[in-house]
């Protein structure tokens, strides 16, 4: 009974700053309004974050002055160290050298492109991936006002910066103290910010990934929108010890399990369809007769022993109004525009098609994908390998046999792209780029030095000689989920030239006949009633001739 | 006046008529699911084509207890007798208004043509559409049942649609051959009244 007081008048208060909060409702037992958010720490009350900081590394001691295991859990992410070792062919990935069709490679360009590394400070080689401190909470944590801006190096602005450098336009400083005393759990923004801006822009790289995302319409998304599951990625992508499940280099391509149940034991991908609806999801209402229904759920689930979920259930991407790229022509770059000065041409939609500093772009909204067998194994062209010149060199391959157990068809986006090789060691080359210098290409339109700068950061070989070759590389789709009444009709692959065309190891009723079959089939039809005709048709020829007593006959009868 | 004789009782025309209408229902969505035309549409086609065939299916459960509780199924049992005479009918008799070699009676309906024609629909196109169907209909269930070892879907969707072919080719002929009674539409209205004019 000692501590019936203090309780009692905690419970009071409790109650009277809910009342405050969330209406008298909220005492009576009734479930309290829904404000999205259910943390049971508000961090603006924690002494720790109430400091006037400088850095960013100042933050992060605070925030692992009481999350003590964070920066070591993240220490063993793809999300640090941008390096991984490709379970299926052994090929050393990563975001540090795998190349892209884009904006082809990190190395020599870090302080740019690395402010998408959840870390402080990452712009050469000397960056200390051991240092706690280093790590960027608020990456992933802020709730909003938290930008890492292109060219420094993963930190926000600490003070009012010109960006870019000789613009005349400002950054104004982030406020530390603000966004700190206000993180929380990821949201899609934060993800996004990151993952929506891959190639450099918006939607640019992925297809079905972009800023649509972060409010979208039910069409778009049944999962994430407000009117549907209003999911954040986090809610699909579930993790553990700061490593976030899924991956476009290793997919989970085929899951052939029922659904996974809260604290079951597996090893299972828990960001597959299947994970939550299980590989036979179609079901009729109760009372209802599978066979009676025109989509039998019985023959829909049968389905997914060929097919992705995606494949249906994703009908196009880059639905939400934002544009993905869909080629890129590096060798267009650097044309000037009237002025003498690099320029930027869009198109009637306000969208960059052609930029001195990149190339010529093409863009695709409400795309429908290509599709090919996938077994969720992928290899990569390395700046390492060898490639063919008269292209298109494949960045990425996606295996699978078709028809084999371990693969379904899946839906893509396949990019093209046109970039710098090697003409005489015939490897694919990373242009120093995005760093204001004297040698990258954004700045000084010189392929030769920004060619030479890149390849002494990779490591490559470079003779000097380069040209451009064709390339291609595969992006999964598995976003922008439609609704159910959105998913992908029969028809659509059930006829000859649909969207499976093609598409070998399954046969599939309305696409698929053998022609000799249909050809004597016809023909025996054919035959047959031309025969009828004919024989028809001799029939009233001779009888005309017998009419007159025919008529005498008939007319006895009747 | 001529004679009238009763050949085809009402379950028999019922049957038929019935029969004819899947029939035609199941070729029309069979051809469209094969990807021949567009007209229902792919999935309305399946659906509809998978509910005639269990129709059918029913029906003719209770077709065959009716052959057999009547004895009516001797009527397709073949015969080579004067099936020379029926194809030299078909062939000159029938242009020349020569008489038709067969009389039908209520114990022997069909001519020894429409016999062996008949019997080549049960024992030969019959087990191949029906087997090849059933197959296709229960498609989900083959992992379950090891099918898929030894079968793959493509060769039963040829099966299937050589029956189909098979099937459209007999009903063209079975159509035609309906007018060449003593009149057009005489065996046509024998088959809906029951009764048929005998010569």
């Amino acid at each position: 009974m000692k501590s019936g007081l203090p309780a009692l008048l905690i419970s009071l208060a409790l109650a009277l700053s809910l009342t405050g909060n969330a209406g008298a409702s909220a005492v009576h037992g009734s479930p309290p309004k829904k404000t999205g958010k259910s943390s049971t720490a508000d961090h603006s009350k924690f002494k720790e974050l109430q400091q006037d900081f400088k850095s960013g590394q100042e933050v992060t001691r605070a925030c692992l002055s009481c999350h003590t295991e964070a920066a070591r859990q993240i220490m063993q992410t793809r999300h640090w160290t941008w390096e991984y070792t490709n379970p299926d062919t052994g090929q050393k990935l990563g975001k540090k050298t795998m190349l892209n069709g884009f904006c082809i490679g990190d190395k020599s360009n870090e302080a740019f492109c690395n402010s998408c590394h959840i870390g402080y400070g990452w712009e050469n080689d000397k960056f200390d991936f051991a240092n706690e401190e280093n790590v960027d909470c608020l990456a992933c944590h802020n709730q909003g006002k938290y930008t890492k801006p292109g060219g420094l190096a993963g930190h926000p602005a600490y003070v009012r910066t010109e960006y870019p450098p000789g613009s005349g336009t400002f950054l104004e400083p982030v406020d530390l103290a603000q966004v700190a005393a206000h993180v929380g759990a990821t949201r899609k923004d934060n993800c996004g910010a990151c993952h929506y801006n891959g190639g450099g822009g918006d939607g640019v790289k992925h297809g079905d990934l972009d800023s649509s995302l972060n409010q979208p319409s039910r069409q778009l998304d049944v999962h994430m929108s407000a009117d549907g599951g209003n999911f954040s990625c986090s809610t699909c992508h579930q993790t553990d010890a700061h490593q976030v499940s899924g991956s476009r280099i290793t997919p989970t391509a085929a899951d052939p399990h029922g659904p996974l149940l809260r604290g079951q034991a597996s090893d299972r991908n828990p960001a597959t369809c299947q994970a939550c609806h299980g590989d036979a999801p179609h079901q009729a209402p109760a009372g209802s007769i599978n066979a009676a229904r025109e989509k039998n759920p019985e023959l829909l689930n049968t389905h997914a022993r060929t097919l992705a979920c995606q494949t249906c259930h994703v009908p196009a991407f880059a639905r939400g109004g934002v544009p993905t790229k869909m080629t890129w022509d590096w060798s267009q770059a650097g044309r000037m525009g009237p002025n003498g000065k690099p320029q930027k041409i869009k198109d009637e939609h306000g969208h960059i098609t052609y930029d001195s500093r990149k190339g010529q772009f093409g863009l695709g909204e409400n795309v429908v994908p290509e599709y090919l067998w996938f077994n969720g194994k992928v290899s990569y062209t390395l700046q390492t390998d060898k490639i063919n010149p008269d292209g298109p060199v494949a960045i990425n391959t996606f295996h699978g046999t078709p028809g084999a157990a371990d693969a379904r068809i899946w839906p893509v986006k396949r990019f093209r792209g046109r970039q710098p090789y090697d003409t005489e060691n015939l490897n694919l080359l990373v242009p120093h780029s995005a760093i204001p210098d004297d040698t990258a290409y954004w700045y000084n339109f010189d392929w030769d030095k920004a060619l030479k700068v890149g390849a002494a950061a990779t490591g490559a070989p470079f003779s000097g000689k380069y040209g451009f070759v064709d390339t291609e590389m595969l992006w999964p789709i598995t976003h922008m989920v439609a609704p159910k009444e959105d998913a992908v009709d029969c028809i659509e692959c059930h006829k000859q030239g649909g969207r499976l065309e093609g598409i070998p190891g399954v046969y599939i009723p309305g696409r698929d006949r053998h022609p000799w079959l249909d050809n004597v089939g016809w023909a025996l039809v054919g035959l047959t009633t031309l025969g009828s005709l004919g024989h028809g048709l001799v029939r009233i020829l001779t009888r005309r001739r017998q009419d007159t007593h025919d008529d005498d006959t008939h007319g006895a009868q009747s | 006046m001529s004679e009238r004789i009763y050949l085809y009782k009402r379950f028999e025309r019922f049957w038929h008529w019935s029969q004819a209408l899947l029939i035609i229902i199941m070729m029309l969505t069979g051809f469209e699911i094969h990807g021949s035309y567009a007209l229902l549409g792919f999935a309305k086609a399946v659906q509809v084509h998978t509910l005639a065939a269990w129709t059918l299916l029913t029906l003719w459960a209770f077709t065959i207890v009716w052959q057999f509780t009547t004895g009516e199924w001797r009527q397709y049992l073949p015969t080579l007798k004067k099936v020379d005479a029926m194809v030299k009918y078909y062939v000159l008799g029938i242009f020349t208004d020569a008489p038709h070699p067969f009389k039908k009676t209520p114990v022997a309906k069909h001519n020894p043509l429409q016999r062996l024609a008949y019997l080549a629909f049960l024992s030969l196109m019959s087990p191949l559409i029906w087997g090849s169907g059933l197959l296709y209909l229960f498609y989900p269930q083959w992992p379950a049942w090891g099918v898929n070892q030894w079968l793959s879907l493509e060769w039963v969707a040829l099966a299937h649609t050589v029956g189909g072919f098979m099937i459209l080719t007999f009903f063209v002929a079975h159509v035609y051959m309906t007018t060449t009674g003593h009149t057009p539409f005489a065996h046509i209205k024998a088959m809906i009244t029951g009764w048929e004019d005998a010569h």
